[in-house]
């Protein structure tokens, strides 16, 4: 069907133009308020064109002020990245492997085991948090990186994604591997994981982004200050009550705290939009 | 190289009362360096028997040989086989020289090794220039040689053909049946080829296995099926148009069925004092021959005719003469060939 109206192609151009405006205009607000000084940022208007003071602005964010007033982002950037890093990173292999279990072996109650795996997609960690948190505490690990990470790291989504396209493998070809010989794992690392790269791809942008976005989990786990991630610092930052909050370097903390997961998306675009739409077979 | 001996091999699947049969005990022997086609109807079994030997189903009951070793409880790589599948199966990540090579690298096979017997298989099937490309960058028939080659590489003592001509088109197909001929000429190596096509079977098999649910109903040469089909099942099943069965008409004693091939049969005219008298029902033009469908009583009967030969007008009444010394009687019952006098 191919519409030749002049009109709706303006119609349509005005509709996306508009609901760009919507998503961006905030970004584009949160970067001029962090290159202000903090007195320019709160009087009324505030000012829509960028300031002179971005450099001084992100060192502070980024190393903390000569006061000690606002905290180091760097090292809460460095704690997010190794957060999003291990969770994505392990959420794909160890449903690589369940899939792999799963598709291809026969054991006991293996329909079972899947569709508990499946069933733990309506448990989120907002729903156990109270009983996650007694395990995580009991375990001694608060304020670590096993702590952040292990319990957000199994994935029902990843494996049942895994598993569906396993399914579309061709058994012939899992036939052709035993000819020559190749066992089970020998296969899985010679012919499945090949295979999987575009969907692995896809699956570490998302699951990246599910790591860096987290603010419930890490804001209950971690109690120092060194152990949070960039997300609950910048609410840490938004002082209540009297005490005056520095505007400017929030801006300038949200802004970086933006970059990664739009750079991971950025640089694995291609990737992941081959992953969601094209299977390799 | 190796002979197989199939000895009372069954394969049933499920338990209990829901149990499958689909093998009936197979018994064959197939001596060293044969081509042997496996032919029948879809669900016959004759995949599954394939699979069997290829090692990829397992054994219900008895016992199948290759050379002097009983493979029954032998993985398929230990086999000493080597098998095209009819979708080819080639590693889609692969280049097709890494495809050829995956066995032998998994064997530990010397790199060397490995160069000089991919450049050879490539040789023989003229695949050398496409060596880096990847699967999807070739056409049906270049794949389908690649899944050859990556049989011919393993230089196994069997090599397993499933179905693997269906895929192509009906020219490529008449090329790579010759290929595959000319293939097991040079190297002749015992090879098991299923089809479900009688045009392969006849034209590739030095002897042929003719199955029908779940047995074999001949095991012979083309010749010997074709001119000598031991039941009616393979007498209709082999031949395009089949082979007219006759059990109504004139001359068939009760208890009997006639066969007749439809080349050993002709159109007298209707005063002819031989032959059965029926009524022509349709014409077909087939470029070098024409098919008359001609009713005799009750009984649908089909002649082939030259192209030359001046063709009876549709619904005339002829008489049909067949030719005495091609005749062939089956029992009605059990459908199996009644000795007769040119079977000697």
């Amino acid at each position: 069907m191919i519409e030749r109206n002049r009109w709706l192609d303006v119609l349509s151009h005005m509709v996306l133009i508009v609901g760009v405006g919507v998503v961006a205009f905030p970004v584009y607000v949160t970067f001029v308020a962090s290159t202000h000084t903090m007195q320019e940022v709160v009087q009324v208007p505030m000012p829509l064109w960028p300031g002179s003071h971005a450099w001084e602005n992100y060192t502070t964010a980024l190393f903390g002020s000569h006061s000690g007033a606002t905290p180091a982002v760097g090292r809460m950037m460095m704690v997010s990245l190794i957060t999003a890093l291990v969770i994505a990173l392990a959420k794909i292999s160890m449903s690589l492997l369940s899939a792999f279990a799963i598709v291809y072996f026969k054991f006991p109650f293996r329909m079972a085991i899947f569709w508990a795996i499946f069933m733990t997609l309506m448990l989120p960690v907002e729903v156990r948090i109270g009983p996650t948190y007694q395990v995580v505490a009991d375990m001694g690990m608060l304020n670590s990186y096993a702590g952040l990470t292990v319990p957000l790291i199994a994935s029902a989504t990843a494996t049942f994604l895994f598993r569906q396209f396993f399914l579309t493998i061709p058994d012939e070809l899992v036939e052709a591997a035993r000819m020559d010989g190749a066992g089970p794992m020998r296969f899985f690392k010679d012919v499945l994981v090949p295979l999987s790269t575009s969907s692995m791809a896809a699956l570490f942008v998302i699951q990246f982004i599910y790591g860096w976005n987290q603010y419930l989990w890490p804001l209950l786990v971690t109690t120092e200050e060194s152990m949070y991630p960039v997300v609950v610092g910048i609410k840490r930052m938004i002082s209540g009550g009297d005490a005056q909050t520095e505007w400017h370097i929030v801006m300038a903390t949200a802004m970086l705290a933006m970059l990664p997961p739009a750079l991971v998306v950025i640089l694995m675009q291609k990737w992941f939009v081959k992953g969601l739409v094209d299977t390799e077979k | 190289m190796a002979a197989i001996q199939l000895k009372q091999l069954f394969k049933r699947y499920g338990a209990g009362n829901k149990t499958v049969n689909v093998l009936h005990g197979i018994d064959a022997h197939i001596d060293d360096g044969e081509f042997i086609v496996i032919v029948g109807p879809s669900g016959c079994g004759k995949s599954t028997l394939l699979r069997m030997i290829a090692g990829l189903e397992e054994v219900s009951a008895g016992d199948i040989w290759i050379g002097d070793r009983l493979v029954n409880q032998l993985e398929p790589a230990q086999r000493d086989i080597a098998m095209v599948f009819q979708n080819y199966a080639l590693y889609p990540h692969m280049t097709v020289f890494d495809n050829m090579a995956y066995g032998l690298k998994i064997a530990n096979v010397a790199t060397a090794e490995i160069q000089a017997r991919v450049a050879k298989a490539a040789g023989i099937l003229e695949l050398g220039h496409l060596l880096q490309r990847k699967p999807r960058e070739l056409s049906g028939g270049q794949r389908q040689r690649v899944a050859m080659g990556r049989a011919i590489v393993r230089q196994p003592q069997v090599f397993l053909f499933d179905e693997p001509l269906s895929n192509l088109d009906a020219k490529l197909r008449a090329q790579t049946r010759l290929e595959i001929q000319k293939l097991h000429r040079e190297l002749g190596i015992t090879s098991l080829f299923v089809t479900h096509d009688q045009v392969e079977a006849m034209t590739l098999a030095q002897r042929m296995m003719v199955m029908n649910g779940g047995v074999v109903e001949q095991f012979g040469t083309p010749e010997e099926v074709y001119n000598r089909p031991a039941s009616t099942f393979v007498a209709s099943f082999m031949g395009a148009p089949p082979m007219n069965l006759l059990s109504k008409v004139p001359d068939v004693p009760a208890g009997q069925v006639l066969g007749v091939r439809p080349e050993h049969m002709h159109i007298l005219p209707a005063s002819d004092g031989t032959g059965w008298l029926g009524q022509v029902e349709a014409l077909e033009m087939l470029g070098a021959e024409r098919l008359v469908y001609v009713r005799v009583g009750d009984e649908p009967l089909i002649v082939r005719i030259d192209e030359s030969t001046q063709p009876p007008a549709v619904g005339a009444t002829v008489r049909v003469g067949a030719r005495a010394d091609r005749l062939h009687w089956f029992n009605a019952q059990t459908g199996l060939r009644v000795a007769q006098g040119a079977d000697a």
